[in-house]
């Protein structure tokens, strides 16, 4: 299941175009201009693989509101011919696939039995998983040598966050963003981290793209695997 | 920036102010019922002790304890010194002083001899003479050979004012250096953490138990009995040692005895548990409060309110121990940066019915 989730994730359009001039795609509209113009901008869906040129839109050039809202719906329709009606049917439902064959609801009770259903076809294999579990294990096991290391966040003082914070208790990063009353701030889990650097283990804060902050965020996060999104709760 | 030690400096000070101004106002009004009632309130008083009353059958004495001070060299690291310290300070200001102040364990952080050494001259600065016991960061890095070297034997009992009192060594674990040949410090740093996967269970072991067992035969069973042990002497949640393995058997020990109690550091926060005929309680920390363990928590325990990660001291204290003439004891917790907190014999003896403590409103998750 968080195989679809992800991919549908990852397709949260208008937001995230990245624009990759040079992949131009013949087959999403033609060309308007003439061929001694510089060809139209061709955009890639957050999936990384949908491409679609933009008619009409050159280097350099910014949409306007209405026409980008135009263009932001083609963008989702050449993905919706790439996935199938299914997965389109479950991304505008905001569901992950398999839960939305799964669960209540009309469409579901008139489902067949999900073990009589034939499952889609997919690229990701459980290679591709295991690949992304290893690497995602990676950066937590990175995370948890910093977190228990009184040296590698800078602390100077000998301590460690596990000192305080044994097994990740008391982090609930389930709880960010909030404001915290005493830096007056709207703090995100990372700032809370660098609190902690900065005072209790007197080290220097951390850049906010240092991969060590990152690899301690992600195993704060791991360790409440599972404990429901609460941002705010204090 | 004043740093965090001036600024406690300047409320200290604050605080001594007020508590003078007070005494002024109440000389005037002649009352000291109003003065009693605001240092109950707590609203001035985290660093001053409350008398509290004994229902003295026999003879009532009090004692004080400092816990899990995790002393690195102070070269090294001020904060866990000043936080001894204050302790220090705290219990020298006691009037009257306490009949002994006892230490809960884990003076040193990774139990090296400096750190040992630093501890000892620390608590030589103590008014009223000092018991004390060994936590394991002072024990894995030699063995306790450096603690015995300063402060004797880690296993002994003593009587004082009718109570007969034990000190045990229940941080004693199964051979695991051995097999992969750690060096001393890599079994010392494998102990100190908390949370560590491969740890190992705390035990009295079978030795001390044969030890305990002797030690108790000559005692009359309406003497009462005080034990203090590092971890708690019941089974609480394994993975950080909040347990000891051969409690039941350590329990079994006591159980002839009409009036048990149980003191123990190792878990840093407010504990209160009662089995069969024995109350046992947690201590305070000076250096860190420690969250309370996911599962396992005794019935009886009421928690203390989350720390404030901005307030080096809060959730971090000492305190002092009040026995009845009965034996029974009223466990106080001396908070620095809150009110201070009684949990009464009364409490325990009424399976929670009477004398709660103020339960929390910060609440932990
Ligand atoms: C000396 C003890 C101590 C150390 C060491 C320490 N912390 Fe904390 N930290 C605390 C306390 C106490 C709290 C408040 C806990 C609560 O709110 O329940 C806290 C709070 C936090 C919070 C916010 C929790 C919340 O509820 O929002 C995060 C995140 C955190 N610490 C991360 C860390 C990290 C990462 C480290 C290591 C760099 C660290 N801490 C080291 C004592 C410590």
């Amino acid at each position: 299941m968080t195989r679809i989730q992800n991919r549908i994730l990852f397709v949260i359009a208008v937001s995230c175009l990245a624009v990759g001039a040079s992949r131009v795609s013949a087959s999403d509209g033609p060309a308007r201009s003439g061929a001694a113009q510089a060809a139209d901008v061709s955009v890639t869906l957050c999936d990384g693989e949908t491409v679609m040129s933009v008619p009409g839109l050159k280097p350099g050039e910014v949409l306007q509101p209405e026409r980008a809202k135009e263009v932001a719906a083609q963008m989702l329709q050449s993905w919706r011919r790439s996935q199938g009606e299914e997965r389109w049917a479950a991304w505008q439902r905001n569901v992950p696939l398999e839960t939305a064959a799964r669960s209540g609801g009309a469409e579901a009770a008139q489902a067949p039995p999900a073990a009589a259903q034939a499952a889609q076809p997919t690229k990701f294999t459980a290679r591709d998983l295991q690949l992304w579990q290893r690497e995602e294990k990676k950066w937590i096991d990175e995370g948890y040598k910093n977190y228990h290391s009184a040296k590698a966040l800078g602390g100077t003082i000998g301590i460690s966050c596990d000192m305080c914070h044994p097994d990740g208790s008391n982090t609930h990063p389930e709880t960010y963003p909030k404001f915290q009353s005493q830096t007056k701030k709207v703090a995100l889990l990372r700032d809370m981290i660098n609190w902690c650097i900065e005072n209790p283990l007197k080290g220097k804060p951390l850049a906010e793209n240092d991969p060590v902050l990152r690899s301690v965020e992600a195993y704060i996060l791991s360790t409440r695997k599972g404990t429901p999104l609460d941002p705010g709760k204090h | 920036m004043k740093d965090r030690y001036e600024q406690y400096l300047e409320k200290r000070e604050e605080y001594f102010q007020r508590i003078q101004r007070l005494n002024r106002r109440d000389f005037i009004r002649a009352s000291g019922v109003a003065a009693a009632g605001a240092a109950m309130s707590g609203a001035l008083s985290p660093h001053s002790f409350q008398p509290v009353d004994v229902k003295a059958a026999g003879q009532s004495f009090r004692f004080a304890y400092i816990s899990d001070s995790h002393l690195y060299e102070r070269s090294l690291n001020e904060r866990f010194v000043r936080s001894i310290l204050k302790a220090v300070d705290d219990v020298n200001a006691l009037d009257p002083q306490p009949d002994f102040v006892f230490y809960g364990g884990d003076l040193a952080q990774l139990g090296q001899p400096k750190e040992l050494e630093e501890g000892a001259q620390i608590l030589k600065a103590l008014k009223a003479p000092v018991r004390m016991m060994v936590g394991e960061h002072d024990w894995y890095l030699d063995m306790g050979e450096a603690w015995r070297k300063h402060f004797g034997k880690d296993t002994y009992s003593f009587d004082h004012k009718g109570v007969h009192f034990v000190v045990l060594n229940s941080v004693i674990v199964e051979d695991y250096w051995t097999g992969p040949k750690l060096t001393p410090m890599e079994r010392m740093l494998a102990m100190a953490q908390l949370d560590n996967p491969n740890g190992r269970p705390f035990t009295v072991g079978d030795a001390q138990r044969d030890w305990l067992r002797n030690d108790l035969a000559g005692v009359a069973v309406d003497t009462p009995v005080i034990v203090f042990s590092h971890s708690p002497l019941y089974k609480m949640y394994k993975k950080w040692n909040f347990w000891t393995d051969d409690a039941e058997q350590v329990q079994a020990l006591l159980a002839k005895f009409k009036t048990v109690t149980v003191i123990h550091g190792h878990t840093h926060q407010m504990l209160t548990n009662k089995i069969g005929n024995i109350h046992f309680h947690g201590m305070l920390s000076t250096a860190w409060p420690w969250p309370y363990a996911p599962q396992g928590l005794p019935r009886l325990t009421v928690r203390m309110n989350r720390a404030d990660p901005f307030d080096e001291f809060d959730g971090c204290g000492d305190g002092t121990v009040d026995v009845a003439g009965t034996g029974r004891v009223d466990k106080n917790f001396n908070f620095w940066s809150r009110n201070p907190l009684k949990v009464s014999a009364a409490y325990l003896d009424s399976d929670g019915l009477l004398s709660k403590p103020p339960r929390e409103s910060d609440i932990n998750y």
